[in-house]
C-alpha cells in the first residue's frame, strides 16, 4: 500500500505538526514513511509544503501529478501546489469559499476552539472522516497524543473530533 | 532501546549517530538546512555514555578549530555548518587535509540545491575535491545516521578529516530511523606531541603533501565505500546511470514509477571524492552512454570524463537549481529517448516570506526608511533580509559584509564632490558575533562615517533562537559569562553609541536623526545604534510586553501605507480594496503600526 500527501500552507499554520502526526501513524503502523518539510526563511510566513511518502519509497520529494492527497491550510497556495496531485487526487481545503474539493471554513472552527492555529488538526479529523487517509480515528489520536506537548493535548484532540464529526 | 524505530528528521538522525557513535566534542554555527543537527545531539545528550562537550561557537572557522584540537587528544569530534560556513572555516579545513587528525573528526557540512535558504547553491563536493578531503553523500536520512560510526572509522584509519555532506532533502525530511546504544570508547585526552605535524612549517609540508597523496589513493579503493551497483537486464546495452545523495533516491522512485526498475545498470556513488580509479575505469569499458545525476556541481561527472557521459557539461541535465523528481524526470526521458516528460505546468510563487507580526526589526526599518528616504542600506543575514520588503535593504551578501560594504560605499562616494548619501547598516546581533567585530574596527580606523543599526533581538531568530554571546547561555540553556555589545562597540573606538527600543518610534528616530548630525560633524566617524527588543518568536517576550486590541476606524482613506510600506501580514486590504483591516488571528496587539497611519485610523484598546 502507497499512499503520497501533501500538506501545504504558510509559515505559522501548523504545517509540520501536521506533517508529524501523519508520518507517526505510518511509523505506528510499522509503515516506511518519508516526508520534505520546509525550513527556514519562507517558515516567517512565506509559503511551505510538506511532502509524505507512505510505503516502499526511496525519496520523500512528489512529482508533478502524483499526489493522492492535497491538505491546503491556506487556500492562495491550491493554484501554487495543485499541479502535485493526481487528476484524481483528492483535495481537503480550509476556505470559507466555495470551489473544488472538500471544503470547509477550519480557520473560523478553530477560533471558536480558541484558536485558528488549531485548523491544522481540524483538517486531519476531515480527511479521516471522509477515508482519505489509510488510518482509523484511534490511530490519529495515539500519533497526537505521542507529539503534541502535554498542556496543548486536549485543545489538539478537541480540534480533531470537531473536523472528525464536521458534516463536511 | 535497541532496534526502537523512531520518525527522525534527517538532521536528528545524523545528530542521533553522532551521540551513538561516541563523539565527544560537537562544536557548531547555526545555518539552514543543518541547525537541528546540533539541537539534536543537545536533545541527546543524556543518551551519551561518555562526557560531551557541546558548543553553538561564535562562527565555523571557530567551531572547525574546536573540534580540530579536541581530536588532536584521541578523541571523536565534529564540526557543524552550512555550506557556506565552509567558505568561513575554509582556512582551517584546507591546512587539515596535509596536517590530519587523531580522533576520529567529522565536518557535517549541509548543502543547499535550489538554494532554499541560502545566498549560493555551492557544492562542498567540489569544495572537498578541491581541498584534498573525502566526501560522503549520503541518499537517505537513514543512511546519513548509518555512515556516521563507519565514517569515524575511516577517519580514524587515515588520520584524515571526513565531510558528510547532507542536502536540504535529507536534512529537512523524516523518516523511520532505527536507534541503537551508544558505544562506549573509554579515551582520555592525550595530545602526543608531534611539532612537525602539528605545527608543520613548509620545510615539513611536502612529506606531508605526499602522505595525503597516498591516502587519497588508498580511501579510494576503500571497500566499504565503493559505488553500490544495482544491475540491469541488458535491456539497455552499455547504458548505466549514476547517481548520488538524494537524487540517488529520486532516481529510484522515478524508475520504479515508469516501470524501469531493474533493467537498467544502476550506480550509486557514497564517496564521490576520491573516486576509485578503477570504477571510473570499467565505467570507461563497460559503458558507451552514462546519465550522471548529482547535485549541484558536475563533480562525479568531471572525474569519470566519460565521452558518453550526458550530464551538466555536455547534456539533459540542469546546471543550475535543485534535481526534483520532475527534473530528472525530464533528463532521463531525453537520454533514454522515452517519451517526454509531460510538461512541467509553470511554477508559481506562493506568498513570500515576511517579519514576523510584532516583530521590531520591522518598526526599525520603517523609521530608517522614513529618516533617511535617499539612504544606501546594506544589510546582512538573518530575519532582518526581509527588510527588503520594505525597501529597506539594497545589500545582502555573506556573513557580516554589510559593515564592510558600508565602508566601501562611503569610501567611493565621500571622494566625490558634495555630501555623501547616509549609509545605514543593520546587521543582527549573532551575525555581529560572528564577523561583524573585525569589520566595525576596520570602519572606525579608515575614518568611515556611517550609522550602524545593530539589531538585537537577543537570538539567532532565523535559525530557530540559538543562545547569543550577550545574553550568559550556552547550548542547551547553559548559564555561562556574558560578552556584552556595548564594550565592544566602545572598545572598537566608536565614540557614538545609543541603545533604544525600536517601538519607541520618536526616541529611535531622533537618535537616527543625531547619529547622522554626529557622522557630518568635523570629529564625526561611525555612529552606532543598538536597536533592542527581544525576537517575538521568544514566548517569555510576548509575555512580558503588553498587547492590545488593534482595530482600524472609519477615518481609514485606504491609502495603503501599513499594508504596502510598513508591510505587516497581521494588515490587509478589504475585498474591495478599499480599507485596511486587522487580521485578527496573526495581530499580536504590539501597536507598532499605530504611528504610521496618516489619518490616525489604527487604534488600541486594552483587551477585554
Amino acid at each position: 500500500m502507497k499512499q503520497q500527501i501533501i500538506v501545504s500552507g504558510i509559515g505559522g499554520q501548523g504545517v509540520l505538526f501536521l506533517t508529524r502526526v501523519i508520518a507517526q501513524i505510518a511509523v505506528n503502523q510499522g509503515i516506511p514513511v518519508l516526508t520534505s518539510e520546509t525550513h527556514g526563511m519562507a517558515q516567517r510566513g512565506g509559503t511551505v509544503l510538506s511532502t509524505i511518502k507512505i510505503g516502499n519509497f526511496s525519496s520523500p520529494l512528489i512529482r508533478t501529478a502524483q499526489a493522492d492527497l492535497g491538505i491546503f491550510l491556506w487556500e492562495a497556495n491550491l493554484p501554487v501546489h495543485r499541479p502535485l496531485l493526481k487528476t484524481a487526487g483528492k483535495i481537503l481545503i480550509n476556505t470559507d469559499k466555495d470551489g473544488e474539493g472538500i471544503r470547509i471554513d477550519a480557520a473560523k472552527i478553530a477560533r471558536q476552539l480558541g484558536n485558528a492555529v488549531l485548523l491544522n488538526l481540524l483538517l486531519l479529523g476531515v480527511a479521516v472522516n471522509h477515508k482519505a487517509l489509510i488510518c482509523t480515528a484511534e490511530e490519529c489520536e495515539a500519533a497526537i497524543k505521542q507529539l503534541a506537548p502535554a498542556r496543548f493535548t486536549g485543545q489538539n484532540l478537541a480540534a480533531f473530533h470537531m473536523g472528525l464529526s464536521s458534516s463536511t | 532501546m535497541k532496534d526502537q524505530i523512531q520518525l527522525l528528521m534527517g538532521n536528528e538522525a545524523i545528530g542521533q549517530g553522532l551521540i551513538e557513535a561516541g563523539c565527544q566534542i560537537a562544536a557548531a554555527y547555526p545555518g539552514t538546512p543543518s541547525t537541528e543537527i546540533l539541537q539534536a545531539v543537545i536533545d541527546r545528550q543524556k543518551q551519551a555514555v561518555e562526557p560531551l562537550h557541546i558548543e553553538w561557537s561564535v562562527n565555523e572557522k571557530i567551531a572547525f578549530e574546536v573540534a580540530l584540537a579536541a581530536s588532536y587528544t584521541g578523541k571523536r569530534s565534529v564540526a557543524i555548518m552550512k555550506q557556506v560556513g565552509l567558505n568561513v572555516a575554509a582556512d582551517p579545513f584546507m591546512r587539515t587535509a596535509y596536517i590530519g587528525v587523531k580522533g576520529g573528526m567529522l565536518t557535517i557540512v549541509a548543502d543547499d540545491p535550489g538554494p532554499h535558504s541560502s545566498q549560493n547553491e555551492q557544492d562542498t563536493r567540489l569544495f572537498c575535491l578541491q581541498a584534498r578531503v573525502p566526501v560522503i553523500d549520503p541518499a537517505s536520512p537513514a543512511e546519513a545516521k548509518d555512515l556516521i560510526e563507519s565514517a569515524f572509522e575511516l577517519s580514524e584509519k587515515y588520520e584524515t578529516n571526513i565531510v558528510l555532506r547532507p542536502t536540504t532533502r535529507i536534512c529537512h525530511s523524516r523518516q523511520n530511523v532505527s536507534i541503537s546504544e551508544p558505544i562506549t570508547l573509554g579515551r582520555q585526552a592525550n595530545f602526543e606531541l608531534d611539532t612537525p605535524r602539528w605545527a608543520a612549517t613548509p620545510a615539513f609540508l611536502p612529506a606531508l603533501h605526499r602522505k595525503l597523496n597516498a591516502n587519497l589513493e588508498k580511501i579510494a579503493v576503500e571497500p566499504d565505500w565503493q559505488p553500490r551497483w544495482t544491475s540491469g537486464d541488458n535491456s539497455q546495452p552499455r547504458t548505466a546511470l549514476i547517481a548520488s545523495g538524494i537524487v540517488y533516491g529520486n532516481l529510484v522512485d522515478l524508475l520504479e514509477e515508469l516501470n524501469l526498475s531493474n533493467k537498467i545498470d544502476l550506480y550509486q556513488v557514497l564517496m564521490p571524492y576520491p573516486l576509485n580509479p578503477d570504477f571510473s575505469k570499467k565505467i570507461h569499458e563497460k559503458y558507451d552512454h552514462i546519465l550522471i545525476l548529482e547535485e549541484t556541481y558536475p563533480v562525479i561527472e568531471l572525474q569519470l570524463a566519460h565521452p558518453g557521459a550526458a550530464g551538466k557539461q555536455n547534456g539533459p541535465v540542469p546546471r543550475e537549481g535543485e534535481l526534483t523528481p520532475d527534473v530528472i524526470h525530464q533528463a532521463l526521458a531525453a537520454f533514454l529517448d522515452l517519451a517526454p516528460a509531460e510538461e512541467k505546468p509553470e511554477e508559481r510563487r506562493g506568498q513570500r516570506p515576511s517579519l514576523c507580526p510584532g516583530c521590531s526589526h520591522r518598526a526599525a526599518f520603517y523609521s530608517i526608511k522614513k529618516c533617511f528616504p535617499t539612504g544606501i542600506y546594506p544589510s546582512d543575514i538573518g530575519c532582518y533580509t526581509l527588510g527588503m520588503n520594505l525597501g529597506a535593504v539594497h545589500t545582502v551578501h555573506c556573513m557580516g559584509a554589510c559593515i564592510s560594504q558600508g565602508a566601501g560605499f562611503y569610501q567611493a562616494y565621500q571622494q566625490d564632490e558634495g555630501e555623501f548619501p547616509t549609509v545605514v547598516v543593520t546587521i543582527g546581533d549573532s551575525t555581529f558575533f560572528h564577523a561583524g567585530i573585525p569589520a566595525l574596527i576596520n570602519a572606525v580606523i579608515q575614518q568611515t562615517r556611517m550609522i550602524i543599526v545593530i539589531l538585537d533581538n537577543a537570538t539567532a531568530a532565523m535559525t530557530g533562537g540559538q543562545p547569543v554571546p550577550h545574553m550568559g547561555i550556552a547550548a542547551g540553556d547553559k548559564p555561562t559569562k556574558a560578552v556584552a555589545i556595548e564594550p565592544l562597540i566602545k572598545a572598537s573606538g566608536v565614540d557614538f553609541m545609543e541603545v533604544c527600543n525600536p517601538y519607541d518610534n520618536e526616541r529611535f528616530e531622533s537618535l537616527l536623526k543625531k547619529a547622522d548630525e554626529y557622522i557630518r560633524s568635523p570629529e564625526g566617524g561611525v555612529a552606532v545604534l543598538i536597536a533592542r527588543h527581544g525576537c517575538i518568536m521568544d514566548p517569555l517576550v510576548r509575555k512580558a510586553q503588553d498587547s492590545f486590541l488593534i482595530t482600524i476606524n472609519e477615518s481609514c482613506i485606504g491609502c495603503r501605507i501599513c499594508v504596502d510600506k510598513f508591510e505587516c501580514s497581521a494588515l490587509f486590504m478589504d475585498r474591495e480594496n478599499k480599507f485596511a483591516v486587522v487580521d485578527q488571528d496573526r495581530c499580536i496587539g504590539c501597536g507598532t503600526c499605530i504611528p504610521v497611519c496618516p489619518v490616525a485610523a489604527i487604534v488600541k484598546q486594552e483587551k477585554s
